[in-house]
């Protein structure tokens, strides 16, 4: 009886230890990297347009992991010296601050191949797409959409009507961060788009936009990840939000939302891909941002989400959306027809005011 | 009479509404998680009853989806190797305790049950500085070390429990008659406390398997577990799949609710 | 002994000094007198008066371009930057533009990349970052600040966050104890003076949410009060709001106390039982005919004896409350935040782990204030687990 129980013990603990070991022996078997992106569709398209062509092409497996963003894990990552994040995609003011702290490898444009149609990679990325530390993948902008069957009557147009509580009550939807919410809080107050920034760089200008924010403050849900306005609209927890244009595009073609942009006000915006300094991965990692940064694989993801290329010889490339058809051209942040107000935006001055606008943006927050 | 009969009718209605505030939240999604429709409410269909509104949608697709299989046998990995060891840490000390000749019982006891009234987020905190200083951020040898110590208050508190239950005379009988103290504690003591140390056992895994702030501070991509999943999900898009999810939860915290009122009532019978 | 022994070794690794890495953050931070040491020891000279010497600038100008090369840069600007806003991105772009620059004069060769350096408050903050130990994370986490002269004053008004949470956290967790309270102890003396068969019932219904995960538990919290959810629905099916004026019931502080009250009410309800289930029904009975009204006799016989079972859940309903993170972070919305969701914005977002671990040393020292008190008034080997 005794040496039954002890045999099945051995035996059961003999099963545990093989499982373990299968779990382990995953990640020694072949080689893998981390990619990270933002979740919800963005990621998805990022995954079938880069991330698994690549493990086709080289064999080395991708995981992705999603984030909001946001530069504190890298540099909590760095700091302790324990990297378990590659490649990660970030906006241009946090390439060029990351660059600066030291938290992210130099890429060397000249080891970037050449555009679809020969081009040296130095001329076919639009200008502004490439720095120090990333490679431009897509253009894309923050937006505000709104669900038009909530409305009846008059609809949004302006950037001014997100703040226009009498004409459209309702909770807004409004992402956690500084950025975007004082530049449209400004060109909602009247602010012409290309005096934004010479105001913020002004303490009384940065006040106003506060204070315009103030008027809508008890009406935000505030979402964090890209995933979260499409998500916040259909539920009906808000009437409109502030969202990337990407997102608001998959809801409308491949869920049929009646969601609709107002690209008045919208801030356009450069993502490039870039390794986490000191990564033991680095060659894989830069096999990465080489395979994804070609012409071919940014028209892959151009054609799955409406974000435009960072390659000049990439845009004809761009014809129609892969899964319904739809025509991708009016789509793209970057199409004449929804310039009108647009603004670009100034990566230089958030370098230098993120830090400090953060820190403003949550004791705000808090009060 | 009449006014001791309204009060008695108020007394018992308060209490169904307490019951009804309990209990209801863990019932309604049990039903939601069947929704046809990617909606977090009951549609006029389900209402109906109509049986297109009803689908098993969302079970397919946690059972097809790698991050929910994988956080899954993380979750068990995990769960099971700090269960082992926090209980058989925790059973030793607590006979350690339960030992007449034991200095400073009081003080050593409060510290042994420490971790579970320490705020989580400040263990949490502890644990990312300490741990990666070892290496041990982002393995799982670190989160079941961490998960461990979480779940030792509850194996210490129930075999102390059942261990001041127990007569002391059985093990001086067993002394006097010739055994050693290994012999007593696997013929006399183990039998007898075997339904704490289980119940203990169970404590120390359903924290495990809840817990999702120390993964979140210390666990990578690899360490991923269901809870971890889930905040994920509730934080940044909530999917119908989460309530497959919770009802397996909901029926998995019934499994174990009742296992240890069986053994609860197996010890005191 | 020997038995408890290899636990406390245990315990002594995985989770004293954890906690002890902790308190020491809270008051040491070597990275920027690491990084300039030269600097530091030219400002020693400083009177902090005008502007430091030639000397500082120079060892300033070579040390931080050699943290830049050493990547460690960031690190020393982030902590400069918490001293004064804005210098994070002076370092950074110093570190940048240094690089074009071979010779002094580095007064002027610093002035021109950027004017911070010839402003005194500037140099006040090095040298205050490079304090290897330090006590201005817990003036912060009092919401005080130490001025240039050395003297410490408190924040601006519009500065203070976290006395002020602080304050909001003890309020919260004193609401929810009173709530777990009033509607805990009529149930409690349901169970315990119901016939066992039942009792046994009633206590599952207890004890379900108890087992249930923290998660599935908030998550139905979303699913019930969210504006389009199952309650507001409700509320407008039978008439009683109009369909435009739906709930905001969840992510604010209503959110909080609704889900917390829930997820808590069980560690009230048990203590209560275990001491209610004690008290002889014969008590009441002796009262009443004695010709006590079924409310005096309450007030005399019953509620007195009760006490002990009130102190213990309600201490520990409070002790668990204001260390509560995950519900209020995904219920709370930014209204229904606690000092929890405070440590851990600042352990994974603004990355001031010196602020976040003086922050956590004194949640740390209140809740150990209350569990010496619980263990005086009940014993911490009393503490029940549902029975």
């Amino acid at each position: 009886m005794r040496t039954d129980g002890a045999a099945t013990a051995s035996a059961r603990a003999s099963a545990y230890a093989a499982l373990i070991a299968a779990c382990f022996a995953g990640q020694a078997a072949a080689q893998s990297i981390t990619a990270v992106s933002y979740g919800g569709s963005y990621q998805k398209a990022s995954t079938e347009a880069w991330f698994e062509p690549f493990t086709a092409a080289t064999g080395i497996r991708v995981e992705v992991e999603d984030f909001t963003g946001a530069l504190a894990q890298i540099r909590a990552q760095v700091e302790v010296g324990n990297i378990h994040w590659d490649v990660v995609d970030l906006n241009t003011s946090d390439v060029m601050l990351a660059c600066d702290e030291g938290l992210l490898e130099y890429i060397d444009a000249e080891m970037l191949p050449p555009g679809a149609d020969g081009t040296p990679a130095a001329e076919d990325f639009v200008s502004g797409t490439l720095s120090d530390c990333g490679a431009g993948v897509v253009v894309w902008s923050t937006i505000y959409a709104f669900d038009a069957s909530r409305f009846q009557g008059a609809r949004p147009e302006t950037v001014a009507d997100f703040f226009d509580l009498e004409r459209f009550p309702g909770r807004r939807g409004m992402r956690r961060v500084p950025m975007y919410n004082l530049e449209v809080a400004l060109m909602a107050d009247g602010v012409p788009a290309e005096e934004v920034y010479a105001l913020l760089d002004t303490p009384e200008g940065l006040e106003r936009a506060f204070r315009k924010l103030d008027t809508i403050k008890d009406h935000v849900v505030w979402w964090e990840a890209g995933a979260q306005p499409p998500q916040m609209l259909a539920d009906g927890e808000v009437v409109m939000s502030t969202a990337y244009n990407g997102r608001i595009f998959n809801a409308q073609v491949l869920e049929d939302q009646p969601f609709e942009i107002v690209w008045d006000g919208q801030l356009l915006d450069i993502n490039q891909l870039a390794i986490v300094a000191g990564t033991p991965r680095l060659e894989a990692a830069m096999r990465l941002v080489t395979f994804a940064s070609t012409a071919e694989a940014l028209a892959a993801l151009g054609r799955r989400i409406s974000y435009g290329p960072a390659r000049a010889s990439a845009a004809p490339l761009i014809t129609t959306h892969l899964e319904t058809g739809v025509e991708m051209g009016p789509h793209l942040p970057t199409h004449p027809s929804n310039m009108t107000g647009a603004l670009w935006r100034d990566w230089a001055w958030w370098v230098d005011h993120q830090d400090e606008l953060n820190e403003r943006f949550s004791a705000w927050l808090a009060r | 009479m009449t006014g001791a009969r309204v009060g008695r009718v108020g007394y018992l209605a308060f209490c169904t509404c307490v019951f009804i505030f309990l209990v209801a939240p863990i019932i309604v999604i049990v039903p939601l998680s069947f929704n046809a429709e990617p909606y977090f409410t009951f549609t006029e269909g389900m209402l109906r009853f109509d049986p297109e509104a009803w689908s098993l949608r969302w079970y397919r697709e946690i059972v097809e989806n790698e991050a929910w299989t994988r956080g899954l046998v993380n979750s068990l990995v995990i769960g099971v190797s700090a269960t082992l060891l926090a209980t058989a840490l925790g059973t030793l000390a607590a006979l350690g305790l339960s030992s007449p000749a034991m200095p400073a019982r009081r003080f050593i006891t409060g510290l042994l049950i420490s971790p579970m009234v320490t705020p989580v987020i400040i263990s949490a905190a502890g644990m990312f500085f300490f741990y990666t200083n070892l290496g041990l951020a982002q393995t799982h040898l670190g989160l079941i070390l961490a998960h461990a110590t979480l779940g030792l208050p509850f194996v210490v508190i129930t075999v102390v429990a059942t261990l001041s239950a127990f007569d002391r005379n059985l093990t001086r009988a067993a002394a006097s008659l010739g055994a050693g103290p290994v012999r007593i504690f696997r013929t006399v003591q183990l039998p007898l406390i075997a339904p704490g140390v289980i119940s203990g056992a169970l404590f120390a895994f359903a924290t495990s398997f809840d817990e999702v702030v120390v993964v979140l501070f210390m666990g990578g991509l690899e360490q991923r577990t269901i809870p971890r999943q889930m905040w994920a999900g509730i934080r940044e898009q909530i999917s119908p799949a989460i309530l497959a999810v919770a009802t397996f939860l909901v029926v998995f915290a019934l499994a174990l609710l009742l296992t240890v009122e069986w053994l609860r009532r197996r010890s005191s019978a | 002994m020997g038995l408890v022994l290899p636990l406390l070794i245990f315990l002594g690794v995985t989770f004293l000094a954890p906690l002890g890495t902790m308190l020491l953050r809270s008051v040491y931070d070597p990275v920027v007198a690491d990084a300039l040491p030269a600097t530091l020891t030219a400002l020693r000279g400083w009177d902090g008066e005008g502007l430091p010497p030639e000397a500082a600038y120079e060892a300033a100008a070579r040390e931080i371009g050699a943290a830049r090369e050493a990547r460690t840069l960031g690190q020393v600007a982030s902590r400069a930057n918490r001293l004064q806003s804005g210098l994070r991105g002076v370092f950074t772009r110093t570190g940048r533009d240094l690089r074009e620059v071979t010779e002094g004069p580095w007064r002027e060769a610093m002035a021109a990349i950027d004017s911070a350096w010839v402003d005194p408050g500037t140099w006040h903050a090095v040298r205050a970052a490079g304090e290897r130990f330090t006590a201005r994370h817990y003036l912060n986490a009092l919401d005080m600040q130490r001025l240039a002269d050395g003297s410490v004053a408190r924040q601006p008004e519009e500065r203070r966050i976290y006395l002020p949470l602080l304050w909001r956290t003890l309020l919260v967790s004193l609401a929810i104890t009173v709530f777990c309270l009033v509607l805990g102890y009529p149930i409690a003396h349901l169970i315990a003076h119901a016939r066992p068969r039942r009792a046994g019932l009633l206590l599952a219904l207890v004890l379900v949410p108890f087992w249930t995960s923290l998660l599935v538990r908030t998550t139905s919290w979303i699913v019930l009060l969210q504006t389009q959810g199952v309650i507001n629905d409700l509320l407008v099916a039978i008439g009683l709001i109009g369909d435009d004026g739906r709930l905001s019931m969840v992510y604010n502080m209503t959110g909080t106390l609704v889900a917390m009250t829930h997820v808590l009410l069980p560690f009230m309800v048990l203590p209560l039982y275990s001491v209610m289930r004690s008290i002889p029904p014969l008590h009441m009975r002796a009262a009443a005919s004695m010709g006590a009204t079924p409310a005096q006799a309450f007030r005399r016989v019953y509620w007195p004896q009760t006490l002990p079972g009130v102190g213990a859940g309600s201490l520990l309903v409070f002790i668990l409350a204001i260390g509560y993170y995950i519900t209020p972070a995904l219920v709370g919305g930014s209204s229904g935040q606690l000092i929890s969701n405070m440590v851990a914005y600042h352990m994974q977002t603004s990355l001031n782990w010196g602020l976040a671990a003086a922050l956590g040393a004194l949640l740390l020292v209140g809740v150990l204030v209350l569990y010496l008190l619980y263990d005086r008034l009940v014993g911490v080997e009393r503490m029940s687990l549902g029975s």
